[in-house]
């Protein structure tokens, strides 16, 4: 809602400057959005009178214009197409000062220009610069433009609330402005217009309670060639409402000044009668806009024989709109119930002032008045017949005035607070609501309450909530007290060996975090929604959950992986010259079930995940650092620290992943289910991705390695430790894992360690094979172990490796 | 004296000042050695003049044995004096050549960091664990009856249009807020609560220096009997005092609506940059003040759907945006940085 600060303290006047009375609305809830002048800073201008023009002797494009300021004749050269005898225009003296430039004395082409004539935009009041700005011809010549024109004035614009549709009015801010600062409100100067014509136009309500209150008036004769005065067409422009013509200025200025939409139909364009109805299957409507709206079933139109004439408390149709030819007129002043409008502009996406207030609520008593301040007001300046105002009104429907009750024991424990009840008795009266304090008056204050009535513009009121609010507001936020909450010193249980509650899991998960950051990771943060056609590159199997409003299709589908967003990230820095590059990120991933028509909320699946990735030297670079580029076992090494953290058992397994190196990649398996996988990012998706260095990723469910362990301490074995090496010859094929699950099998709880420590191919061994080196640790808990014992357990396990995997001992 | 006598003296006056030469000069271990097995070792000059006591006279024997037992004591007190010094300048030569330039940078010393945002949001936590919240989180794909329907949102509320809202399809939608969390804990659990709620959440904003599709916000809420708008306010400045640290800092509570809560309230702090003087700064456009988080009392038709006895229990609700937090604190000009993931941000928050 933008507004001239003028227009509000004609109602309304605080000694108070404009910043204080921009900063004490927002401070009541009106957010005051910005301030702006009217017109930029004018001295030394008056209102000119253009005397005659001649031709410029050396300029087709310049006249030389005679012009008098009321005391001496000047003359001005001025290139202007309007400028004519006989008009008044803004004449800036010699001296004078405009938005960006003085006015000096100066020759143009050869001839004397004492001053400068006017557009709208050198005043800064608008950005029209077509030519000069024609002042009503009754202007006082010499007076001074900026008390002329108002200009000393300022444009508030307030960020109103949803719930503040009263406030959608000049009336409804002097209202609020008198209630913050105890100063009565002017009214609006409203005096019934007698009418002096019979004529009247039938008007049947059909919506039941959508429209319950219909007022129309009959206008004949208007003058169709008046202006709208300078100002009616400031006061619009100053709430940025562009002047059209007086019936239509007219309708604004008052929906402005009280709140309440009107409509103007050519009368003589309307047939028969007019119906408020609710639209039916396949309806059309011409709107004023000039587009055509399908109509919706659920729509509240206005008809009448011809079908659709307009989308009530929305817009008006185009075929009984009000031209420039328009005599006759038929005023409409609806109220129509907020629910029945709400959403409706939005749906045929249009820009109505109307609906952005019937849908927040119009004050059902003021439809009457707005007729005959619109009437008054018209009549002034077209002058015309009115006819007698008629209402069709379908009372049962209308709200009626809500009665609450308010107790006082309820304002005080809700707030805090200890405010006496003549206080609450005075906002209450301030903000204009009747109340009536409880009869019994040896009630205590615990049981002291009033019955209050809720006026009809307010539409935010229906409950004792409401109220406490409202008395809250005008007590001041900031009067009220603070204190610390008290509450029973109730700890917390935080599992140690679970990550079942949000506190543990929140421990384990930066544990996680704190591990990958002094491994040298970055935390980042990517968007929840990627492009589709990337992720489908990396994840081609899940069908990912859609947007149907996307803001690009960049951002069109929810992530089914992580990997999606590092990547672009990797790029955007592997672009700004950086080569070492490791990012990780946890949040959530997003899984639909498949072929679902209909999806339902429980057919979406939202798993936390972790990702990371890795490219560039192991080390950063230094003077001793290693600065090979990393290898899967460096990510690998990252993922396994962070699995270490857990206590649990994963396993590595081949498998194949669309996104990764076939030969360099691995699946995370826990208790047999898949977690997750880590590996080189495939070489072709590398360039597709278009990322230079190879660049290795993991990603994972993160509750698998959420998990912790509660430690059991056991007794340290007081015997000596008996050391074994060898080395075996396996083929090539055979993993790690492989030999590690073989010799499991033959070992018992003797063996405490095994350990891989070398593997070995090339010179010396057959290409096909390779040597690895086992270190085995054998201790006893309770007695020392004797040489043959360890042999025996070594001769078994090499044994079995023979016969298991074909390993043989090397020398 | 006998001649015998006289010679012999005179041997060992010689053996001394020669061996002490030899002593001093000796200019490492394996050369005091040396000197040493010369003088004292089995056939050494000393232990000769020793053996030689024999072949003197008996009245001389006993005084000529104290001499030479003396020198003996002397020279061997000298070795172990001179050893010690050889065995130091061996260390310190030892130690010398070891030496390192230790300003030299240490091997593997490179970190990450954390997000500003997670640093920001560990930060809220921590402040509200600490005082007995519990920490909750919900989904980010949510259906339309939790975040708006169950808030006293209905469908064409005017207020929606504050929520630019993403879809799935007209009942599923990305969380505008994380207050459908505290929906969720209310459906299944019953008052004394107090939970937090921290999240990501969305709104159909494109990527300015101040508006994201994608932020973080801190969903509070306390519900309990006797809660009041003095408890909100109370705590919500100590909670922004602390994130500030700041004691004395300024919060200002301005009237405001949300379906949600009732009175509702915006919080404003005073601007930390330029803390309102001058006539403000760009970071509070020129007011003086920020706004940092909306605030009010649960509405009661909340309560009401989730079952809970709006007479008999009260709360209040607070939701912060961790990005403008985020941006206060550390003094990020644009909200872009935090979804760039730009190395060089992100390495000054190490
Ligand atoms: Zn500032």
């Amino acid at each position: 809602m933008k507004f001239s600060e003028a227009w509000l303290r004609e109602f309304v006047n605080p000694d108070l400057s404009t910043g204080d009375l921009a900063e004490q609305l927002t401070m009541a809830g009106l957010e005051v959005n910005s301030l702006e002048p009217v017109a930029a800073v004018l001295r030394n201008l008056v209102v000119g009178e253009i005397l005659r023009v001649m031709p410029h002797p050396d300029a087709d494009r310049l006249v030389v214009c005679q012009v008098t300021d009321g005391k001496e004749e000047l003359q001005v050269v001025c290139g202007a197409p309007n400028a004519r005898a006989g008009i008044k225009v803004p004449l800036a003296l010699v001296g004078a000062s405009l938005s960006n430039l003085k006015v000096k004395k100066t020759r143009l082409r050869g001839v004397e220009s004492c001053g400068m004539l006017c557009s709208e935009k050198e005043l800064g009041i608008s950005d029209d610069h077509e030519g000069l700005m024609e002042l009503p011809l009754d202007a006082p010549v010499g007076a001074d433009l900026v008390d002329h024109l108002a200009l000393s004035d300022a444009m508030i614009d307030l960020d109103l609330t949803p719930n503040r549709g009263d406030c959608l009015s000049l009336i409804g801010l002097a209202r609020e402005t008198g209630l913050i600062n105890s100063l009565d409100v002017k009214q609006a100067e409203i005096t019934a217009v007698p009418a002096t014509i019979k004529d009247t136009f039938p008007v049947k309500l059909v919506a039941g309670s959508a429209c319950p209150r219909f007022v129309g008036r009959v206008l004949r004769g208007l003058d169709s060639d008046a202006k709208s005065p300078l100002w009616l067409k400031e006061k619009l422009r100053r709430s940025d409402i562009r002047s059209i013509n007086p019936v239509v200025d007219v309708t604004n200025f008052v929906m402005l000044e009280l709140g309440q939409p009107l409509h103007a139909y050519d009368l003589t364009r309307l047939e028969d009668k007019i119906i408020v109805r609710h639209a039916k299957a396949g309806e059309k409507l011409k709107l004023l806009d000039g587009q055509e709206a399908a109509l919706d079933d659920g729509t509240l139109l206005i008809t009448d024989a011809s079908g659709a004439i307009g989308i009530a408390g929305v817009m008006g149709g185009l075929s009984t709109g009000v031209t420039a030819e328009t005599k006759d007129i038929f005023l409409e002043s609806a109220f129509f119930a907020p629910r029945a409008i709400v959403g409706k502009a939005r749906f045929y996406n249009l820009n109505s002032d109307a609906a952005h207030r019937f849908e927040r609520g119009v004050d059902w008593q003021g439809q009457g008045r707005a007729v005959e301040r619109a009437t008054q007001i018209l009549i002034q300046i077209a002058g015309g017949e009115p006819g007698p105002t008629v209402e069709t009104c379908d009372k049962s429907a209308l709200p009626g005035i809500a009665s609450l009750r308010l107790r006082l024991a309820r304002i005080n424990q809700l707030l805090g607070v200890e405010i006496e009840a003549d206080s609450v008795a005075e906002i209450l009266n301030r903000l204009g609501f009747d109340a009536v304090r409880s009869s019994n008056e040896k009630d205590s204050d615990e049981q002291l309450s009033w019955q209050v009535e809720v006026p009809s513009h307010r539409f935010d009121i229906s409950i004792e909530t409401d109220l406490i609010e409202e008395i809250s507001r005008v007590f001041g936020y900031n009067n009220l007290p603070a204190r610390t909450p008290v509450a029973p010193l109730q700890m917390s249980p935080i599992p140690e060996a679970t990550s079942l509650s949000a506190a543990s899991s929140k421990q384990a998960l930066n544990q996680v975090r704190d591990q990958l950051v002094s491994r040298g990771y970055f935390e980042a943060m990517t968007y929840s929604f990627v492009d589709a056609s990337l992720q489908g590159l990396l994840d081609p199997d899940p069908e990912p959950v859609s947007l149907a409003n996307p803001l690009s299709t960049e951002m069109s589908v929810m992530r089914t992986t992580i990997w999606t967003g590092l990547l672009k990230s990797l790029r955007y820095n592997i672009n700004r010259q950086q080569s070492r590059i490791r990012l990780f990120e946890t949040g959530l991933c997003f899984y639909r079930k498949p072929n679902q028509a209909e999806l339902k909320h429980a057919d979406i699946t939202q798993v936390q995940k972790l990702a990371a990735l890795a490219c560039g030297s192991r080390q950063a670079e230094g003077w001793c650092n290693d600065t090979n580029a990393i290898d899967f076992y460096d990510m690998k090494g990252d993922l396994e620290s962070i699995l270490a953290l857990s206590g649990d058992e994963f396993e590595f397994v081949v498998a194949r992943h669309p996104a990764l190196h076939p030969g360099q990649s691995a699946e995370i398996r826990k208790a047999g289910a898949t977690v997750g996988c880590v590996g080189l990012l495939d070489p072709g998706l590398q360039q597709q991705f278009d990322i230079r260095y190879p660049t290795f990723l993991f990603e994972i469910n993160l509750d698998s390695v959420l998990g912790r362990r509660l430690p059991q301490s056991a007794p340290i074995s007081r015997f000596p430790e008996v050391r074994r090496d060898c080395a075996v010859i396996v083929a090539r094929t055979v993993t790690a894992a492989q030999l590690r699950a073989v010799i499991q099998t033959v070992t018992d709880e003797t063996l405490i360690n095994l350990k891989l420590f070398d593997v070995y191919q090339g010179k010396g061994i057959d290409p096909t094979s390779k040597s690895v080196a086992l270190g085995l640790t054998f201790q006893h808990s309770s007695r020392t172990l004797r040489d043959e014992e360890v042999s025996s357990s070594v001769a078994r396990i090499l044994a079995c490796l023979k016969q298991e995997l074909d390993a043989d001992i090397r020398n | 004296m006998s001649s015998l006598d006289d010679g012999l003296n005179k041997d060992l006056d010689k053996i001394v000042a020669s061996a002490r030469d030899a002593i001093a000069t000796a200019t490492d271990l394996a050369a005091l050695e040396q000197v040493r097995v010369q003088l004292l070792g089995k056939k050494g000059e000393v232990t000769a003049l020793l053996k030689a006591l024999g072949k003197l006279p008996a009245a001389e024997r006993p005084a000529a044995g104290v001499e030479i037992n003396r020198a003996k004591t002397a020279l061997q007190k000298e070795i172990t004096t001179r050893k010690a010094q050889l065995l130091k300048t061996d260390l310190d030569s030892r130690i010398q050549s070891a030496a390192l330039d230790v300003t030299l940078p240490g091997r593997h010393t490179d970190i990450g960091a954390l997000h500003p945002i997670t640093r920001v949001l560990n930060r809220i936590e921590d402040f509200f664990l600490g005082v007995g919240y519990d920490l909750v989180e919900g989904p980010e794909i949510e259906d339309d009856y939790h975040n708006f329907e169950a808030l006293n949102l209905p469908a064409h509320h005017p207020a929606r249009a504050m929520h630019d809202t993403f879809y799935v399809n007209p009942e599923i939608l990305l969380r505008t807020h994380t207050s459908p969390v505290q929906v969720r804990v209310m459906e299944k659990r019953q008052p004394p609560l107090r939970i937090i709620c921290p999240g990501r959440a969305y709104r159909v904003d494109p990527p300015d220096p101040s508006h994201a599709p994608m932020f973080h916000q801190v969903e509070g809420l306390f519900i309990d009997q006797d809660i009041s708008f003095a408890d909100l306010k109370g705590t919500v400045i100590e909670f922004l005092r602390v994130f500030f640290e700041q004691d004395d800092l300024q919060v200002r509570f301005r009237p405001s609506y949300f379906p949600f809560t009732e009175p509702s309230a915006e919080v404003d702090v005073v601007c930390v940059h330029c803390f309102g003087d001058g006539g403000g700064c760009r970071v509070c456009n020129h007011t003086g003040w920020v706004e940092v988080m909306g605030s009010g009392m649960v509405h009661p038709r909340v309560l009401e759907y989730a079952d809970i006895d709006a007479e008999k229990y009260t709360g209040f609700a607070f939701g912060m945006g961790a990005d403008r937090l985020a941006m206060l604190r550390y003094g990020v000009d644009d909200l872009r940085h935090f979804l760039d993931n730009d190395l060089r941000f992100l390495q000054q928050f190490q």
